[in-house]
């Protein structure tokens, strides 16, 4: 449970991160945070204590090998959620790149140009 | 004929590497016809699969619950015949658009991507499948928005990028709470397990966060922040994909897809959607007031569409439900088509402000007399389109005996009218201002397109009972049949 707590209050500093500062590097550290705290969610949700990997050999029993084996879907979930998660990293780290060649700035409060 | 499901999202994926292989030694002309035949063959596999009813492909031979469904119903099928019809008319449109920037390939490039994307999001009978094709549409329209590369165009694409981000964050964390209750990923099978478990309170934290999430993509109010900075700075095809199909499939058709068929629609949930929708329409509308930018105020005006459509799906009653799918269908129609005409109109007078445009009736008659009949459709005169659907609404409204949602659509009209005739007497009509005495028709490769929008208008709005009967009535039975499609899908309840 204690983890579940630790796992949510991540979650929430990424999210203070992604609004409250102005730096853009912030912004972006802020959304890092934020995609490994739903992750570690994900992974939680199949963890088990002391569990096995979830391979069937012959020697085992079904019974017990239900008991101890991880639920292993999440953690095929997590794969894809990081892959994309890097996929927006990228993109996101490229156009603050751009942006400091425009305006001169990671401030995002000096980036507005736009109304909004 | 399940073989053919893979090919909606295999096709512009396939297209968009192919294209960037050749496009080594071909960089011109080799993108644009490819897109062009890529978004054809979609159409005739449209075509092919539209009167062969529920289709289920299961990929790889996996059985459902364990394996990954596609699946076409006839909800799929009307955002189908959305999504690939306005991504066709938009290529061809793109042809003589693109022009105007030095990298050919790119562009459309990750256009077949976020068109793969959004294929795939209609198609997914499996949440984490929705939610993984949702991102490959997504970042590529991140990327598209920030296309030109200009400051000002950087600026909105991150912040579209911010929020779209927290939106999937959230989004996948209520995918992981509904695993965490279901043990599964399968929406029939959700929704087979959240039938005979009601009541659980993680199931209700994970609807807030799907509402949030997809709230965001669909750019409502309260979560409309990144729509009208992200919207006018796109070029204008992906404008007309942003406002015209994307925020639709992302959040709109999501959001109803997972309301109505996954976790079961509740009252609250209707109420939120209602009131949700009520803010969009005055706050999007009056917002559309004070813009000279004609891309902005045709932003506005979206978030002022979707909220029509917000209160039709939250009324929840047959005939609202039927008001809504179809306001969907015909804001495909007329808001691509503005979009589009504005890029004509940008790339002949260089100015997209009211206050410099007038008179383009007498330089761009085709692309003024098409957006007249966009703006007429939008402000809902009859015999457009536009007038039907808002019309079915409001009855649908009356009918549940909800007069002042009634009062507030009939308000919102007004306002939508007014300011579009405002577009109407400042751009179209008047004397021919400065900027645009140089004006001339914009190419064929642009009218075309137009003009094949403002047609439909048209038609949807005179043979409305036909389109209604064949296209919005089917889609409407199935989003009020949830059992029928856990059926269609796991065979059993």
């Amino acid at each position: 449970m204690t983890l579940y707590f630790l796992d949510f209050f991540l979650l929430t500093v990424g999210l203070y991160a992604l609004i409250a500062k102005r730096h853009i590097v912030k912004k972006i550290l802020g959304v890092a945070i934020m995609e490994y705290a739903v992750n570690f969610f994900l992974i939680l949700i199949g963890f088990k204590k002391a569990g096995i990997a979830p391979i069937l050999t012959k020697d085992m029993d079904i019974a017990t090998f239900i008991q101890t084996a991880v639920d292993p879907l999440p953690q095929a979930l997590v794969l894809t959620s990081i892959v994309i998660g890097l996929g927006t990293l990228a993109l996101m780290v490229s156009i603050a790149i751009r942006l400091y060649e425009r305006y001169g700035t990671f401030d995002m409060h000096e980036i507005n140009r736009l109304k909004g | 004929m399940d073989i053919l499901l893979p090919f909606f999202v295999a096709i512009p994926v396939f297209s968009a590497i192919f294209m960037l292989i050749v496009g080594k030694w071909e960089k011109r002309i080799f993108p644009r016809v490819w897109s062009i035949i890529t978004t054809a063959s979609l159409v005739v596999l449209l075509i092919i699969i539209y009167n062969k009813g529920t289709i289920v492909h299961e990929v790889g031979g996996w059985k459902p619950p364990y394996g990954i469904v596609l699946i076409k119903d006839n909800l799929s099928m009307l955002m189908l015949i959305i999504v690939n019809v306005v991504a066709f008319l938009t290529i061809i449109y793109s042809f003589s658009y693109i022009t105007r920037y030095e990298d050919y390939l790119r562009f459309f490039s990750l256009f077949m991507l976020m068109l793969a994307g959004m294929n795939g999001v209609v198609l997914s009978g499996d949440l984490f499948n929705l939610f993984v094709f949702l991102e490959i549409a997504s970042i590529a329209s991140y990327a598209l928005v920030g296309y030109g590369v200009g400051a000002e165009e950087l600026e909105a694409s991150f912040k579209y990028l911010i929020l779209g981000v927290l939106a999937s964050t959230l989004i996948l964390f209520g995918i992981g709470m509904v695993y965490s209750v279901t043990g599964s990923v399968n929406m029939a099978d959700i929704a087979r397990f959240l039938i005979n478990h009601p009541g659980n309170r993680a199931v209700l934290m994970a609807t807030g966060l799907f509402l949030l999430g997809f709230g965001l993509k669909a750019g409502l109010v309260p979560f409309h922040a990144w729509l009208p900075d992200a919207h006018p700075s796109a070029p204008a095809p992906i404008s007309a994909m942003l406002s015209g199909v994307l925020i639709k499939v992302l959040g709109i058709y999501a959001l109803i897809r997972v309301s109505y068929h996954i976790i079961g629609i509740t009252p609250l949930v209707s109420q939120i959607f209602i009131v949700i929708g009520c803010l969009s329409m005055v706050v999007g509308a009056l917002m559309g007031f004070g813009q000279d930018d004609i891309k902005r105020l045709f932003a506005f005006s979206s978030i002022s569409q979707m909220g029509y459509v917000m209160v039709g799906i939250g009324l929840g009653t047959p005939l609202g439900i039927i008001g809504a799918l179809f306001h969907l269908l015909n804001h495909a129609g007329f808001k691509s088509l503005l979009f589009l005409s504005s890029g004509a109109i940008e790339g002949e007078t260089g100015t997209r402000k009211l206050s410099l445009l007038g008179g383009l009736r007498e330089k761009m008659p085709i692309t003024s007399t098409s957006s007249v009949v966009g703006a007429l459709s939008i402000s809902g005169v009859p015999p457009f389109n536009g007038f039907w659907s808002k019309l079915i609404i409001l009855l649908a409204a009356l009918k549940a005996g909800n007069i002042p949602v009634a009062a507030i659509l009939v308000f919102t009209a007004f306002l939508t009218l007014s300011y579009y005739l405002r577009f109407q007497k400042n751009a179209i009509f008047g004397e021919v201002r400065k900027k645009v005495e140089g004006a001339r028709e914009a190419p064929i490769p642009m009218v075309a397109p137009l003009v094949l929008f403002a047609v439909f208008c048209l038609f949807a709005g005179i043979f409305n009972n036909s389109i209604i009967t064949n296209i919005i009535m089917p889609a409407q039975e199935i989003l009020l049949d949830q059992q029928a499609y856990i059926m269609s899908i796991l065979g059993s309840m």
